[in-house]
């Protein structure tokens, strides 16, 4: 997102704060994000799949609304009208081709009318299907089932690549030039996230009922769509039931956060991407001291990149009266590594907590009774890690640094529960404990940035050359 | 909510703002003082000036800020006092495009370990890759405080004519530095006028503030890595050229003294009225390709470039100015994508011819 961008969505909400009043606020903000997520979709090789990719967003939004309401919901007249109102968005932007606004909304000029009204009859349909049949459970398995199946291709550079020579022979063009960065579907692993929350909390029967314009407006809320935070839906949706006053102490928050949020993000972390690891920086430079310095840089980029982000999602929130949940609380300063994943990126971490690691751990132990807390703690630990380390990418990489993760925080655990009796006699020594928290804080930090080696090199090889090198090791 | 306390925030910054571009505007501009810089403290200084049009792959950059580039390069961390120290002037075949530091005119000097008797010299690459005399003088200016042994100023046709003197980014962007080298040495050049007075406010000042924090910060990776540009794989000078044999607006054999930039000389012995100056006429490639009877070389037609070194030797002379001719000292075969850009076996030959001639001039 440029800083452009960033000034464009302030004044928009600013107006959008000026001029909504009782029930229009959540339809002016249906239209508002749906136009964002159409506007900040970026151009891809492959022919009109910038509009489609947002439309397929509105739509499998749609469906798992459709998989989560009540029935009595599906045929209320207020749902009917969001579903008419997306529909007339959509082919509005489409019709935007006809007025030479290319670039304007969509990156590239929308696809033919008659493909739009094709395709939209077609998702028609699918709506129409998974609406009638899916009263059974197994429907809301077959959704979660669907959002990983699309997750895993478009994380998966062997499956992207092979998405996009087969979209590229079906729309005639060339699949000599296929690349696994084809298909760049902006916001969805966000959109999926939020899209399993709702479906699971159905499953548990947890949901509570929201209009599909509630819904829609959760999913695809374009302060968060691209970068998170993960709200929950009925958070988000008594927030925005809530009625919006102009001026109250939420302006005031909302122009703190964006003018941090951008000083992070431009200011702090562009600048410290100039030196931080990649992969021509850390082929290149000589020497453990140097090593640390791009791996510090890295660690500290990539913090306020993601916080900066994070502050800005929330600024702008403020002024469109939701309070988007935070998602860094100091991690950097946190004294062992559960108390940094508890403070860094922290709506993904609970997610994960919420939706695998409670089930899988509760599942081990009613299953396998005989396993030691140990096991237990080691299975969870290393399988959540990993699967976050997937989640930004199915590479070996990622599930290095989802092991290193893993295992660190398993030997934390371990070795805490040892350690706390032993330490329970210095509670009468204050300087001793201090000392002790400082120095847990550096080492809980230097553990973190090494393990950002895995993370910011796509190489196995090099991350390891890296490591080596740090540890002044390397030949 | 405390709306007061926000207004009050904006309104005393806003104040602050004002106050601090009053400030700025009304200290006039400095040049040449030394300027605070990591490089030859924190990280090592650059073996030359700051350029270049891929920042994040070379770690270096263009900017206009002089102060800055000197505050970068190792001079700036102090000449030995134990050596003699040979600053080298010019163009992109000085600075050295696609050689690395070690590969260029300089560095092949350095690799020579010449001495003076017992006294070693340092060879320093002051090179700046645009084609102006009038920027080299004005690199020449600012190099003077640092009171080399010797200055070898090698330079090309390309620099002379009077339109490309402010061509150069370095030297259009420092109308002030251009103005007092012009009243200096009575250049006769149509300098620009000067900046406006909202150019040394903080807002008119943004560009250069914000090259000086990148400058400092690819010093860190120029320390970590010694990589100041990257080496692509290039088009090679061309060969056959074009059976024309025109040279800027001139017609054959109407190149004369006037039309070139000679007041050069004259300033830059002024100068350097108390440090040696060898002034080398640099290496060109001779193609032997299709109408190569017609030119040189892409650059230069046949008759322009003759009468060029024919102006500039008879100009050498009657300023009694110590001068090397090596126009024709390395083979066509040893230049890269351009017709003055060396490989570093050309960079080599040129340095062997160069020695004799250096220590001639600067050994007592």
């Amino acid at each position: 997102m440029l800083i452009r961008d960033i000034f464009i969505f302030a004044a928009l909400a600013v107006l959008f704060r000026l001029i909504s009043r009782g029930k229009a606020r959540g339809w002016l903000l249906l239209i508002t994000s749906t136009l964002v997520i159409y506007w900040m979709q970026p151009a891809m090789p492959l022919r009109s799949l910038d509009f489609w990719l947002p439309t397929l967003t509105l739509a499998i939004t749609v469906f798992s609304w459709l998989l989560t309401a009540e029935e009595e919901q599906k045929t209320e007249k207020q749902n009917w009208l969001t579903a008419v109102l997306l529909v007339g968005l959509v082919i509005l932007i489409a019709l935007t081709r006809y007025l030479s606004l290319d670039g304007l909304i969509t990156a590239n000029r929308p696809p033919l009318t008659v493909q739009v009204l094709v395709g939209l009859v077609i998702l028609a349909a699918v709506g129409f299907v998974i609406g009638w049949f899916s009263r059974q459970k197994a429907w809301l398995t077959g959704g979660i089932i669907f959002l990983l199946v699309l997750f895993l291709i478009l994380k998966s550079p062997a499956l992207s690549l092979w998405s996009s020579v087969g979209l590229r022979s079906m729309l005639g063009q060339s699949t000599q030039n296929a690349t696994a960065f084809d298909i760049r579907w902006l916001g969805f692993s966000y959109v999926a996230f939020r899209l399993i929350h709702t479906i699971r909390d159905r499953q548990n029967n947890r949901l509570k009922a929201v209009t599909l314009q509630e819904y829609v407006n959760y999913v695809i809320f374009f302060p968060a769509f691209s970068a998170g935070p993960i709200d929950k839906l009925p958070r988000f949706a008594k927030d925005l039931r809530e009625p919006l006053v102009f001026y109250n102490p939420q302006l005031a928050d909302a122009f703190y956060r964006l003018v941090v949020g951008i000083f992070k993000k431009y200011a702090i972390a562009d600048s410290l991407s100039l030196i931080a690891l990649n992969s021509q920086n850390a082929a290149q430079t000589q020497g453990a001291g140097y090593t640390w310095v791009l791996v510090y840089a890295y660690a500290f980029m990539i913090y306020y990149d993601f916080a900066g982000y994070t502050d800005i999602a929330i600024g702008l929130g403020k002024l469109l009266g939701i309070d988007l949940p935070e998602n860094f609380n100091r991690p950097y300063m946190k004294n062992n590594l559960t108390q940094f994943w508890n403070n860094w990126h922290m709506t993904l971490t609970q997610w994960f907590r919420a939706y695998f690691f409670n089930p899988f751990t509760r599942s081990l132990r009613t299953r396998y009774k005989n396993l030691s807390v140990g096991w237990v703690i080691l299975i969870t630990q290393v399988s959540t890690m990993v699967l976050i380390g997937l989640w930004h990418g199915i590479t070996w990489n990622f599930v290095l640094w989802g092991l290193w993760h893993g295992l660190g925080l398993f030997v934390q655990n371990r070795f805490s529960d040892w350690v706390k009796p032993r330490l329970a006699q210095l509670q009468d020594k204050p300087r001793l404990q201090n000392f002790l928290n400082g120095f847990n804080t550096v080492l809980t930090f230097h553990f973190v940035a090494l393990g950002w080696v895995w993370f910011a090199l796509p190489q196995v090889g090099l991350s390891w050359q890296v490591i080596l090198s740090s540890l002044g090791l390397a030949g | 909510m405390d709306l007061k306390f926000y207004r009050n925030v904006i309104l005393k910054a806003f104040f602050l703002f004002i106050v601090l571009n009053l400030i700025l505007v009304s200290i006039p501009p400095s040049t040449g003082g030394k300027q605070f810089s990591i490089y030859n403290s924190l990280v090592p200084g650059r073996l030359r000036f700051p350029f270049g049009e891929t920042p994040r792959e070379a770690y270096n950059f263009s900017l206009y800020d002089v102060d800055a580039m000197f505050a970068a390069h190792e001079i700036n961390g102090g000449l030995s006092d134990r050596a003699l120290n040979v600053f080298l002037v010019g163009d992109s075949s000085v600075w050295g495009t696609l050689l690395t530091p070690q590969e260029t005119l300089a560095g092949q000097l350095n690799n020579f370990n010449l001495t003076c008797g017992e006294t070693p010299l340092h060879f320093y690459n002051l090179g700046y890759p645009t084609i102006s005399l009038t920027k080299d003088l004005m690199l020449m200016e600012e190099t003077k405080a640092y009171n080399p042994d010797l200055v070898l100023w090698l330079t090309t046709l390309e620099a002379m004519p009077l339109e490309k003197q402010l061509a150069s980014p370095l030297a259009e962007n420092n109308p002030s530095r251009i103005e007092t080298l012009n009243e200096t040495y009575r250049l006769g050049l149509m300098v620009p006028p000067k900046a406006d007075w909202w150019q040394r406010t903080l807002f008119g000042r943004r560009r250069a503030i914000a090259d000086w924090v990148r400058l400092q910060v690819y010093g860190i990776m120029w320390g970590a890595t010694g990589v100041d540009q990257i080496y692509p794989d290039y088009t090679p000078a061309a060969w056959d050229l074009e059976a024309d044999d025109s040279y800027y607006d001139f017609e054959p054999d109407t190149l004369t003294s006037d039309t070139l930039f000679l007041q050069a000389f004259p300033a830059a012995q002024d100068l350097w009225s108390d440090t040696p100056l060898l002034v080398v006429n640099e290496p060109i490639m001779i193609s032997g390709g299709e109408n190569s009877d017609i030119r040189y070389n892409f650059f230069y037609p046949r008759w322009a470039y003759d009468q060029y070194r024919q102006i500039l030797s008879e100009t050498m002379g009657s300023l009694n100015q110590n001068y090397v001719d090596a126009w024709w000292w390395v083979p066509a075969e040893e230049f890269t994508n351009s017709a003055i850009h060396l490989t570093p076996e050309g960079e080599r030959l040129l340095a062997i011819g160069l020695e004799p001639f250096i220590l001639d001039a600067v050994c007592p």
